[in-house]
């Protein structure tokens, strides 16, 4: 179980560490880090912490310690996720409205040139 | 192309895609049977010469700065029809399959009847027109689930062959479906109370290029275009919904 837990411990810190450089370098907007960094600091802090995970097993009725804490550490990448999607189907949205208004733009653009041309 | 001064202002819109083989022959062939009548070819960013043999054969072209599939490039030819004041919208595929003759029969049943929708139906006679079986059952499945929804029978519901008057040029040009937009457009109108006819139609078959829709899309289509139809529903009997209870709460 503490090998569990350690493996835990390390992919937790390897997430924050690889979060924060990606911000670092801009690969990443500072908004959409918060949820990454609060899940990987939860994952560290549960798999260190190990009275506290055996508090939310009680809780929760789970047999054992580490699959309480995947459970919890999929349920809340689950999140993660879906809010993403959600995230993404706007900026689709927008784009889509963007691209469409650049073109009727460009065309109105196009039309305007022809007619100076054709009346210079 | 100008602010149109008629009130029975036609545009036709022909979204395309890679469709350099066959383009130039349906723009002229749609100005030679609706001569004087704007033709728009929307590009969905060819990667071939679509855009410059459409201009060649008399069409304005409005290219897209990036592929928006279907929905979102037949919506752009929405909203410039709309910003430009037509008032009446006829969309003809870009690959060929639709017969430009058909045109002024759809444009003549979107004038008599005053209804926002007409559909060029390959099935609403028997024409001739042949489709694939695969295709066929799809049709027939859909006709089947639409039939409660719509309250009437729609023979042909994937047509896109379509005309629209200026009151559904308004309604799509804020909400249109992005993929394969020809049902659930269907379903966003008759939510809005408004009417569609059909008219018979020839198709024929596609002579370049590759349907959009192979066998492997077809399972998503199906999923796809059944949610699509069932939030849609979902969604404007919720507004319905709550009107009523507002002119409740109000009278």
């Amino acid at each position: 179980m503490d090998r569990l837990l350690n493996v835990t411990t390390g992919l937790s810190v390897i997430l924050l560490v690889m979060v924060l450089i990606s911000v670092r370098r801009a690969h990443i907007r500072v908004e959409y880090s918060v949820s990454w960094l609060l899940a990987a600091a939860a994952m560290l802090i549960l798999s260190r912490a190990h009275s506290l995970l055996n508090a939310v097993r009680n809780l929760i009725g789970l047999p054992d310690s580490p699959l309480t804490l995947f459970l919890l550490a999929g349920g809340v990448f689950l999140i993660m996720f879906f809010r993403f999607s959600i995230i993404i189907s706007h900026l689709r949205d927008d784009n889509i409205a963007l691209a469409q208004r650049v073109a009727i733009l460009e065309y109105h653009l196009q039309n305007l040139r022809s007619h100076e041309n054709q009346e210079a | 192309m100008t602010f149109p001064s008629s009130p029975d202002s036609l545009l036709v819109i022909v979204p395309a895609l890679n469709e350099e083989a066959a383009i130039g022959g349906v723009v002229a062939e749609i100005r030679q049977h609706v001569p004087g009548v704007p033709v728009l070819v929307i590009d969905d960013c060819s990667s071939d010469t679509t855009i410059a043999v459409a201009r060649q054969a008399g069409a304005q072209v409005l290219p897209l700065p990036h592929h928006l599939g279907l929905g979102g490039c037949v919506q752009a030819g929405y909203k410039l029809a709309y910003e430009l004041g037509f008032q009446y919208v006829i969309r003809v595929d870009g690959d060929g399959q639709h017969d430009a003759r058909d045109i002024p029969r759809v444009f003549e049943k979107l004038k008599t009847t005053g209804c926002e929708m007409v559909i060029g139906s390959r099935f609403v006679a028997d024409n001739g027109s042949r489709t694939g079986a695969v295709r066929s059952l799809g049709i027939r499945f859909f006709r089947l689930v639409l039939r409660p929804v719509l309250g009437k029978t729609v023979h042909d519901p994937t047509s896109g062959f379509v005309g629209v008057n200026r009151r559904a040029l308004n309604v799509f040009r804020q909400s249109f479906p992005l993929e394969y937009p020809e049902i659930e457009a269907l379903v966003v109108l008759q939510r809005r109370r408004f009417r569609f006819e059909e008219v018979p139609c020839k198709m024929r078959p596609r002579t370049t290029g590759r349907s959009t829709i192979t066998a492997l899309k077809s399972l998503y289509y199906v999923v796809h275009v059944l949610l699509g139809v069932f939030v849609n529903v979902l969604k404007f009997d919720r507004r319905l919904r709550r009107a009523q209870r507002e002119r409740g709460a109000g009278g």
